[in-house]
């Protein structure tokens, strides 16, 4: 078995400042890995250089394409990288309306993936986009009309949607359940949790909520100030914490 | 760490997976727990903790509290990080070493080979009891209905009222939780189990109850390390002690 993405001394600096540095890792097919850390640790410009949306000054990032074979992330042409990024991946981002087309449909939302992927038979789209809808709790009359209509968590849950209708391989997401209230939250996690494991999917899902860490990931990184300061299994990492910042970062946690 | 106490009692026992010799050899095992806000104050559970345990054993860890046997049997399932030594579970017809393992082998192990039973359920927001005790099972592969047939099975024999197996358990009574979580633990058939006090919070017909399914797993050939403070429930389940001491 070959791992499904691997950063090699991966470092990306915003002028002087460092953003991510020498981040090392593999990630195996079936893997949920956390990127854990507080608010300019660096999670967010990891994420993005992972998913080649920015550009590392240093390292690199290989893919284990189903259609290519492995592949260096930021050595494809914009184009393919954005075939791939539309078919072999997704990517869930914290805001939905950044990950979403506000001007279209609910259904027209999941219908673009679909037809990225090589559907082209109105009916099964449609169908398909529908079932969907229903898949993430969203009624399926709601299928014709605009995101702008939708509240915030059904926005993201449409998101959702979108991004694993065409049973990507690998998903990316960005605090996928920021900034919405927790009985939305707990819905959202819930159904990610489900789809993880139903469709097998890999995924590298950056939160500041350890919690959110605890229920989705199998092994977390621990960023601190653009550096890796600690990684290994998710409850050994949260339960007997090593260094001395994800102690510290455990022992914040608020009791219930 | 001292002395390993004599054999109590020793079942037959021809499981249905028999292996010769222990399926779990620790050696050399350290373990400390450094505080990094109390100026890195150190303190040192387990040192040099040798043991091993065979198909149908049951090896009760004993000591006074605070002596490192929780800290042990988490050890042993890589939810703590071992200094030093080794932790070898016999899996899939051979040996793998836990300690500094990659996260994918621990979690490979624990999927198929070694349950543990905690002392407290982990819910998980917004579903239901029956399917809380059907995940690993159907993590593996399993047939859904024949799993949801053997988790309402399992349920039934823990006496978990049928009523409540649609409903979450966030809400159900601590000995309740305890025996879903006993249930999550017994779906798949774990050649190796660790029980962290598996009757804490049970009245005495719900312990009988858990004793008998657990001491059947011993007598088919699962090998069991278990933290027991019911002097009775452990003197019906083990036939060996292992003295922790801090």
């Amino acid at each position: 078995m070959k791992p499904l993405l691997s950063a090699k001394r991966l470092t990306k600096r915003f002028g002087a400042r460092v953003a991510c540095q020498d981040v090392d890792f593999d990630l195996w097919p079936g893997e949920v890995l956390g990127i854990v850390g507080e608010s300019g640790s660096g999670k967010t410009t990891l994420l993005n250089c992972l998913a080649g949306r920015l550009t590392p000054e240093l390292g690199s990032v290989t893919y284990d394409s189903a259609a290519y074979g492995t592949i260096d992330v930021h050595d494809l042409s914009e184009a393919r990288r954005r075939l791939l990024s539309r078919t072999e991946w997704g990517f869930v981002n914290q805001d939905a309306r950044e990950g979403l087309r506000m001007g279209v449909s609910a259904g027209a939302n999941i219908g673009e993936r679909l037809m990225a992927v090589g559907a082209r038979h109105y009916g099964d789209i449609r169908r398909t986009a529908s079932d969907w809808l229903s898949r993430v709790e969203i009624e399926r009359d709601r299928l014709d009309d605009r995101p702008t209509t939708y509240s915030g968590g059904m926005r993201q849950r449409l998101q959702i949607a979108r991004n694993l209708v065409s049973e990507p391989r690998l998903v990316f997401m960005d605090e996928p359940t920021g900034g919405l209230d927790v009985s939305v939250q707990a819905r959202i996690l819930d159904l990610l949790r489900s789809l993880v494991g139903s469709l097998h999917l890999s995924a590298v899902l950056v939160t500041h909520d350890l919690g959110v860490a605890r229920l989705l990931t199998h092994r977390l990184m621990v960023m601190q100030g653009g550096a890796v300061v600690e990684n290994g299994l998710t409850d050994q990492v949260l339960d007997d914490p090593q260094h001395a910042y994800t102690q510290m970062l455990v022992a914040s946690i608020l009791p219930v | 760490m001292s002395a390993q106490g004599g054999r109590v009692r020793r079942d037959p026992a021809p499981g249905p997976k028999e292996h010769d010799g222990p399926v779990l050899k620790v050696a050399g095992l350290t373990k400390s727990f450094v505080v990094h806000a109390h100026g890195d104050l150190a303190l040192p559970v387990l040192r040099d903790v040798a043991l091993a345990v065979s198909p149908g054993e049951c090896l009760a860890l004993v000591g006074p509290s605070g002596a490192g046997k929780s800290t042990l049997l988490r050890s042993l399932y890589g939810n703590y990080r071992a200094d030093a030594g080794s932790i070898r579970v016999h899996h899939d017809d051979a040996w793998t070493e836990l300690v500094d393992a990659e996260p994918r082998t621990v979690l490979d192990v624990r999927r198929r080979t070694m349950g543990f039973v905690s002392q407290f359920l982990r819910v998980i927001p917004r579903v239901a009891t029956v399917d809380v005790v059907a995940e690993p099972l159907l993590r593996l592969g399993a047939d859904p209905a024949e799993t949801r047939d053997r988790a309402e099975f399992l349920l039934s024999l823990l006496n978990i009222p049928q009523r409540l197996w649609q409903l979450p358990p966030a809400t159900f009574s601590g000995g309740e939780q305890q025996r879903v979580n006993i249930a999550r633990s017994l779906i798949v058939d774990y050649p190796i189990l660790l029980l962290d006090e598996p009757t804490a919070s049970l009245d005495a017909g719900n312990r009988d109850r858990v004793v008998e399914l657990i001491g059947q797993r011993r007598d088919a050939g699962v090998a069991l390390v278990g933290i027991f403070h019911d002097t009775g429930v452990r003197e019906l389940l083990a036939n060996r002690v292992f003295e922790v001491s801090p």
